[in-house]
C-alpha cells in the first residue's frame, strides 16, 4: 500500500552510516534552579515513530517542546532535516504539533480547523479545500465538516486534531500524548489507526506518552526518560527483554527485583546472591566479585507449580494472593525469605483445581530469564 | 413535594417581585404621566382619569409624543447622545482592551494588584473624580500648567466645556466597566490554542486577529454594551465638563423635568430613550447566548 522507506522495517538505527533526519544535540532546559531536561542527546531516523516514555515531570513535554519551537533550550541544539533550528521561531519550523487536549479552535468548524494551516502558508481556497476533503477521508472523518469542535466526541474531535497536525504534511510531527483523553477500547483501536496513517504518510512521529503498552504497541523505537534524562534507548523488545537498569525495568511492565551481590563470575557461570538464595543467570562480562547489583525477573517467565520445578532457579513460597484476569492469573507469592514475587500463569480451558491461597508452591525460572542489572 | 415546589416559587419570586417593585411600577408611572396633559398645580399633570358625573372618563394624550417629533431638539438630542455613546465606547474599548489582555496575561499575583487598581477609583464618590477633572482639564489646570511648563503649547488648551472634556471624563468613568467583562473572557483563553495557531504557521499578529479577537467577541459585546447603555442616558458628565453646545438627552431630560416644569415632555423624552436603549440590550442578550454556545 505505501511506497515509502518504512523505518519500521529498514531499522536505519542499526546502521553506523545511517544519517539521523532529527539531531537533539547535548540539549538542556532550566526553569529556574531546576534542569527540565538535563543534557540528553537523541537521534531519530526519517520514518520512524519514536516514542519517548516517561512518568509525569520526567521531562518529556519540555522536550517535545523544544522541538516545536515552544520553548528555547537553555543550551544544545536541535537540527531536524539537515537544519538547525536554533533561533527558528514555532510558526516558521517543518513540524507539527498535536496537542494533549487537542487544542482545536472553538469558533471554526472542522473544514476550517483543518485548513486554518494551509490557508496560512498562502495555499488558495480551493486547493486547500480539497486537501482538507481528503485528509478528512483519510481520518474518517467526512461528512463531519461543517460541525464544530463541542459537537464531536472525544474520538473524532483526536482525529481532528491528527488531520489539522497532518494536512501541512510536516517533516516531523509530534504528538503529546496523543490518545491520553480517550478510554481505553478506543484508544487500543486508534493505536493501530495511528501506525496505519503514519506508514501511509512516511512522516516521522515523536509521540509523548507515559503509558507503556501504548509506546510498546506503537514505536519503532522507545526512549525512556526519567528526571530530565534518557535512561535507555532501544527497539521495544530491547526494552523489554534487556533493561539497562532497574528503573526502566521497573517502569516497562511489571517485573521482580532481586537485591544481591556478586558471588561467582566466571565466563561458564554467573551467580549472585541474594536474601532468597543464590540465583543463575547468563554469564556476562565485567563484573567483579561482591559486587552490588540487582537481578530482575518477569513474572511471565516464571513456572508456578505445587510440585518441584525443574529450572536453574528454584525457590519454595507461599501464594498470598491471587487475581484471576479472564485470560491469566496473577499469583503474589511470598518467598522463605519474605521477599514478594510476581508470578502470571496463562489459565487452561476447565482448569478443575487452581493453585490458590495458601499453598504452597514451587516457583522456577532458567539463567536466561534472569537479567543483571548493574544500576 | 408540594413544600420544595413553594420553596421553588419563593426564590423566584424575590427577584421578581424587586423588578416589579423597583422597575415595573416606577416604569408605569412614568409611562403614565407621559401621556397627560401638564398643568400647573401639584402633581403638575392632569390625571389619566376620573369620574365625571358617576361615569369614568379616560384623558390619554400622545400630544407629548408628536410634540417631540415637531421640536428637532430632542431628535437632535437622541442623535448627539448616541453619537457621543458610539464614539466614547469605541475609545474605551481602544484603550481598554490592550488593559484587560495586558492584565490576563500576567502572571498571578501582579494580575491582582492591577485589577485592584482598575477598581479603586470607585472608591471615590464618582461626582468628585469629575470634578476633579475640572481642576485638571480647566483653561489654568494642572494639564495645562505641565504642557506650557514643558513647552509643548504656547498658550492654554480649551478643553473644558467642549466634547473633548466630556469624552475625557465619560471614558474615564466607565472604562472599568469596559475592562472587567472582558478580563474574565481573555483571562479563560486556552493558551495551547495560540501555540496551536503558532505551530500551524500563523505570526502573533495573526493568531492575535483569527483566534484572541473573535474568541474574545461576548467580552468585547458585554463590556461595550455596559459603556454604551449608560452613556446615552448620561446626564452628570456632560453637565460638569460640557459647554452648552453639548447635547445630550440626560440633559434635555434634566431640563424638561426641572427648568421647565413639563412634567408629561419629561416623562415621554424618558420612555423614548427607554425605547432606544432595548436595541442594544437585545444585541447583548443574543451575543451572550451565542457566547454560551461556545
Amino acid at each position: 500500500m505505501s511506497e515509502h522507506i518504512l523505518a519500521a522495517e529498514t531499522k536505519p538505527w542499526r546502521e553506523a552510516a545511517a544519517k539521523p533526519f532529527v539531531r537533539v544535540k547535548n540539549i538542556t532546559k532550566k526553569f529556574g534552579d531546576l534542569a527540565a531536561v538535563d543534557d540528553v542527546s537523541l537521534d531519530i531516523y526519517q520514518g520512524e515513530l519514536f516514542c519517548l516514555l516517561g512518568g509525569s515531570g520526567c521531562g518529556k513535554s519540555t522536550l517535545l517542546r523544544m522541538l516545536a519551537g515552544f520553548e528555547t533550550p537553555t543550551s544544545g541544539s536541535i537540527e531536524i532535516d539537515g537544519q538547525d533550528m536554533t533561533g527558528v521561531a514555532a510558526n516558521l519550523r517543518p513540524t507539527n504539533m498535536m496537542f494533549q487536549n487537542y487544542a482545536l479552535f472553538p469558533h471554526m468548524n472542522v473544514e476550517k480547523n483543518v485548513a486554518y494551516g494551509l490557508l496560512r502558508e498562502g495555499v488558495p481556497k480551493g486547493e486547500a479545500m480539497q486537501r482538507v476533503a481528503k485528509m478528512l477521508d483519510l481520518v474518517k472523518l467526512d461528512g463531519f465538516a461543517s460541525r464544530k469542535p463541542h459537537q464531536l466526541s472525544g474520538g473524532q474531535q483526536q482525529r481532528v486534531a491528527l488531520a489539522r497536525a497532518l494536512i501541512k504534511q510536516p517533516k516531523l510531527l509530534l504528538l503529546d500524548e496523543p490518545l491520553g483523553a480517550l478510554d481505553k477500547k478506543l484508544r487500543e483501536e486508534t493505536q493501530f489507526e495511528l501506525i496505519r496513517i503514519q506508514e501511509d504518510l512516511g512522516v516521522t512521529f515523536i509521540v509523548v506518552t507515559h503509558d507503556q503498552e501504548e509506546a510498546m504497541t506503537l514505536s519503532t523505537r522507545i526512549g525512556v526518560m526519567d528526571a530530565g534524562k534518557i535512561v535507555q534507548i532501544g527497539e521495544p523488545r530491547q526494552i523489554y527483554e534487556t533493561p539497562d537498569s532497574k528503573y526502566v525495568a521497573d517502569f516497562i511492565g511489571s517485573v521482580n527485583i532481586f537485591d544481591g551481590e556478586v558471588d561467582v563470575a566466571a565466563p561458564d557461570l554467573m551467580r549472585i546472591n541474594t536474601a532468597e538464595g543464590p540465583v543463575v543467570c547468563e554469564p556476562l562480562a565485567g563484573l567483579t566479585a561482591r559486587q552490588k547489583l540487582h537481578v530482575a525477573v518477569r513474572p511471565e517467565r516464571i513456572k508456578l507449580s505445587r510440585q518441584p520445578v525443574e529450572a536453574a532457579n528454584t525457590m519454595r513460597g507461599m501464594v498470598q494472593e491471587v487475581a484471576y484476569m479472564g485470560n491469566l492469573s496473577v499469583y503474589r507469592v511470598q518467598l522463605a525469605g519474605g521477599q514478594f514475587v510476581r508470578v502470571t500463569a496463562a489459565n487452561g480451558l476447565h482448569d478443575e483445581n487452581p493453585i490458590s491461597w495458601d499453598e504452597e508452591v514451587y516457583i522456577g525460572w532458567s539463567a536466561a530469564a534472569s537479567t543483571v542489572l548493574t544500576q | 413535594m408540594s413544600g420544595k415546589n413553594f420553596r421553588r416559587r419563593f426564590v423566584i419570586a424575590v427577584p421578581n417581585l424587586w423588578l416589579i417593585l423597583f422597575f415595573m411600577i416606577p416604569f408605569l408611572v412614568v409611562l403614565k404621566i407621559s401621556l397627560s396633559e401638564p398643568r400647573i398645580a401639584i402633581p403638575p399633570y392632569s390625571p389619566l382619569w376620573e369620574w365625571v358625573n358617576g361615569n369614568l372618563k379616560f384623558n390619554i394624550n400622545f400630544e407629548n409624543y408628536s410634540y417631540m417629533w415637531e421640536d428637532s431638539l430632542y431628535i437632535n438630542a437622541y442623535i448627539s447622545s448616541i453619537k457621543i455613546a458610539l464614539i466614547s465606547t469605541l475609545l474605551a474599548l481602544l484603550i481598554g482592551y490592550p488593559m484587560a489582555y495586558y492584565i490576563a496575561r500576567s502572571p498571578e499575583p501582579r494580575r491582582s494588584i492591577l485589577l485592584l487598581l482598575v477598581v479603586l477609583p470607585f472608591w471615590t464618590s464618582f461626582l468628585l473624580r469629575v470634578y476633579a477633572w475640572i481642576g485638571i482639564l480647566k483653561t489654568n489646570g494642572i494639564l495645562n500648567a505641565v504642557l506650557l511648563w514643558a513647552g509643548i503649547i504656547d498658550e492654554p488648551l480649551i478643553i473644558m466645556q467642549t466634547d473633548v472634556a466630556v469624552y475625557i471624563g465619560i471614558v474615564y468613568t466607565y472604562l472599568p466597566f469596559l475592562i472587567l467583562p472582558l478580563y474574565a473572557n481573555l483571562v479563560k483563553l486556552d493558551d495551547t490554542l495560540l501555540e496551536a495557531s503558532r505551530d500551524l504557521g500563523a505570526s502573533r499578529i495573526s493568531s492575535f486577529f483569527r483566534i484572541t479577537l473573535p474568541l474574545s467577541m461576548p467580552g468585547i459585546i458585554a463590556g461595550s454594551m455596559l459603556v454604551f447603555i449608560p452613556v446615552i442616558g448620561e446626564f452628570v458628565i456632560p453637565t460638569l465638563l460640557g459647554g452648552p453646545d453639548t447635547l445630550m438627552i440626560g440633559k434635555v431630560l434634566w431640563g424638561e423635568y426641572f427648568s421647565n416644569r413639563d412634567w408629561p415632555v419629561a416623562s415621554a423624552v424618558a420612555i423614548v430613550m427607554l425605547i432606544i436603549m432595548i436595541i442594544p440590550i437585545m444585541v447583548l442578550r443574543s451575543a451572550q447566548n451565542k457566547g454560551a454556545e461556545i
